[in-house]
């Protein structure tokens, strides 16, 4: 008896109620859910008593479709479904085929992205976005946002419930056929899968675990972008380039006593070298034309610290021009605090001080830990061990989690070693 | 070695799909357990939530559910073991437990003399 693989009945979660919602229509998405939920305990009743079936996601697929069946045939006066389909599911004649052809292959995979433009719908907030993908697409529930986002359950639910509102009154799904409309939405829902990204690699959450899986469903839906002729566009693949390189650092985020490590301080050869050549391929392939985004910008920057097997084998010197390029492009404290980070790699501590100080609308950074963190390491290593010390104080009040604190707490013992040390 | 139904009640329907597969796989590694050691006669089926109740010497026919939601009878299993103790304490590894469950041990009445 074999298990199912992990995380199946989440994604499986996902398509089905794309699929189910084309059939439904959005505003039934409530329905949608509820038939999944029932899919998902069928399977929970069956495949404990006799296992897991052969292919387990076409059996979820199939009994999913069988519900949609029933409550097609039961509600079909009673409300109303999807506009597109409207008069097929009016007579038996024509209802099943319908139904039958919503569920094929390659329709379930439209769905998603249907699906995945829905949620970036213009009236909702990033954020609302982002959860929304995360909840429909991605089959996470409240309680699990809530635990990825370090926030509260009522907020998050707050939050999804509000979206799935406006998701409903929006009529119909997004007509990823329409060439247009796609192109003007495209941004938006790279945006979404960058945040989703981002949650997962800088994100608050402790758990590692957690925060990787979320990395996984991003490049999991950049993948399904990909695949559709006109999501496959220069941008897309720059951001799947951005989101494989970066990913490839995440086993060695974490060192063998279970402590945070830093980019320059990580073991190399723990990188997933699988996922830097898929990444350098995909930012290859994104050169082509003649669009230039953040994306493709942060896609060369990973690339560049990927090509370093070793951390003082770095091209520091490319990496800053990027972020001169990305200062251009797409400026923002954080992005100007990197540049600053690298400047002190290539020119030294003092003039990584420099740009900091230099940086515009640096009260932003104020609340970010990596900015007083940033601060210290430049101080530590100019030896002002106690001004040192008290940025890492700083940033220990702001730190997220525990990892994070545990870090900062052994910076600040570097510190005060190293002034006890130093005294003459 | 005697034979005993078990009779699988109520249980959360609820919960994310990540849990949901939780808890399949713990059903999965108990079902395997018990199998392993030999205590499974017959896995059993699950049994749908709906059905008919015919009632009376009117024999009326009523649509289920027959009990309390939270009692209904989910499936069952035939599990051979040396006692009704036992049997009982075989019971008590069911992830029925964890979701808000009860098993309902009972003994298959022997029919010779």
């Amino acid at each position: 008896m074999t298990l199912p693989t992990d995380h199946l009945f989440r994604r499986e979660a996902g398509r089905m109620v794309a699929t189910l919602t084309r059939i439904f229509g959005v505003h039934n998405l409530a329905l949608a859910e509820d038939v999944v939920q029932d899919a998902f305990c069928r399977a929970l009743e069956v495949w404990k008593f006799r296992g897991p079936p052969e292919n387990p996601s076409a059996w979820l697929m199939a009994t999913a479709k069988n519900r949609a069946l029933d409550v097609l045939r039961r509600e079909r006066t009673a409300r109303t479904f999807a506009p597109e389909l409207g008069r097929l599911l009016e007579s038996e004649w024509t209802l099943a085929p319908a139904v039958e052809e919503v569920f094929a292959s390659k329709a379930i995979q439209d769905d998603q992205l249907r699906m995945m433009f829905s949620c970036c719908h213009p009236r909702l907030s990033e954020e609302a976005q982002v959860a929304l993908v995360l909840h429909i697409l991605c089959g996470f529930s409240v309680d699990e946002i809530a635990s990825a986002f370090v926030s509260s359950h009522a907020a998050i639910e707050k939050r999804i419930t509000r979206a799935k509102k406006v998701l409903a009154t929006s009529k119909k799904l997004f007509d990823v056929a329409a060439a247009a409309e796609f192109s003007a939405r495209l941004p938006a829902v790279h945006r979404a899968l960058y945040l989703l990204f981002n949650e997962g690699y800088h994100g608050a959450s402790p758990e590692s675990a957690i925060r990787s899986e979320l990395c996984w469903e991003a490049i999991r839906l950049t993948a399904v972008l990909l695949e559709h002729p006109q999501g496959a566009t220069s941008a897309t693949r720059a951001l799947a380039a951005l989101m494989c390189l970066n990913a490839s650092r995440l086993p060695a985020r974490v060192d063998a006593s279970g402590n945070l490590s830093s980019l320059l301080d990580q073991d190399r050869s723990r990188w997933d070298q699988e996922l830097v050549a898929e990444g350098v391929k995909l930012l290859e392939l994104s050169a082509t034309g003649s669009e230039l985004t953040v994306y493709h910008v942060e896609a060369a920057i990973a690339a560049a610290h990927a090509r370093a097997f070793r951390a003082e084998h770095t091209d520091w010197q490319m990496i800053v021009s990027l972020y001169d390029t990305l200062m251009m492009i797409g400026p923002s404290p954080i992005v100007a605090l990197n540049r600053a980070i690298a400047i002190a790699q290539q020119e030294g501590p003092e003039r990584g001080l420099e740009e900091i100080r230099a940086i515009a609308n640096s009260d932003r950074l104020r609340t970010y830990p990596f900015y007083h963190a940033a601060l210290g390491e430049f101080e530590l290593r100019t030896r002002k061990h106690a001004i040192a010390r008290d940025h890492f104080r700083t940033a220990l009040a702001l730190a997220r989690n525990s990892m994070e604190r545990q870090f900062y707490e052994q910076r600040i013992a570097a510190c005060e070693c190293n002034a006890a040390r130093h005294v003459p | 070695m005697s034979e005993f139904v078990y009779l699988y009640r109520g249980g959360s329907r609820e919960g994310s799909p990540e849990q949901m597969q939780q808890v399949m796989h713990k059903w999965m590694a108990w079902f395997k357990q018990l199998s392993e050691k030999g205590y499974i006669k017959n896995p059993g089926h699950p049994l749908e939530r709906t059905g008919k109740l015919v009632k009376g010497s009117q024999k009326t026919v009523t649509d289920g559910p027959f009990a309390e939601s939270k009692d209904v009878i989910g499936g069952y299993s035939l599990i051979e073991a040396r006692d009704l103790e036992q049997a009982v304490e075989l019971s008590k590894g069911c992830p029925i437990f964890e979701r808000e469950g009860m098993v309902e041990v009972r003994p298959v009445m022997q029919m010779n003399m």
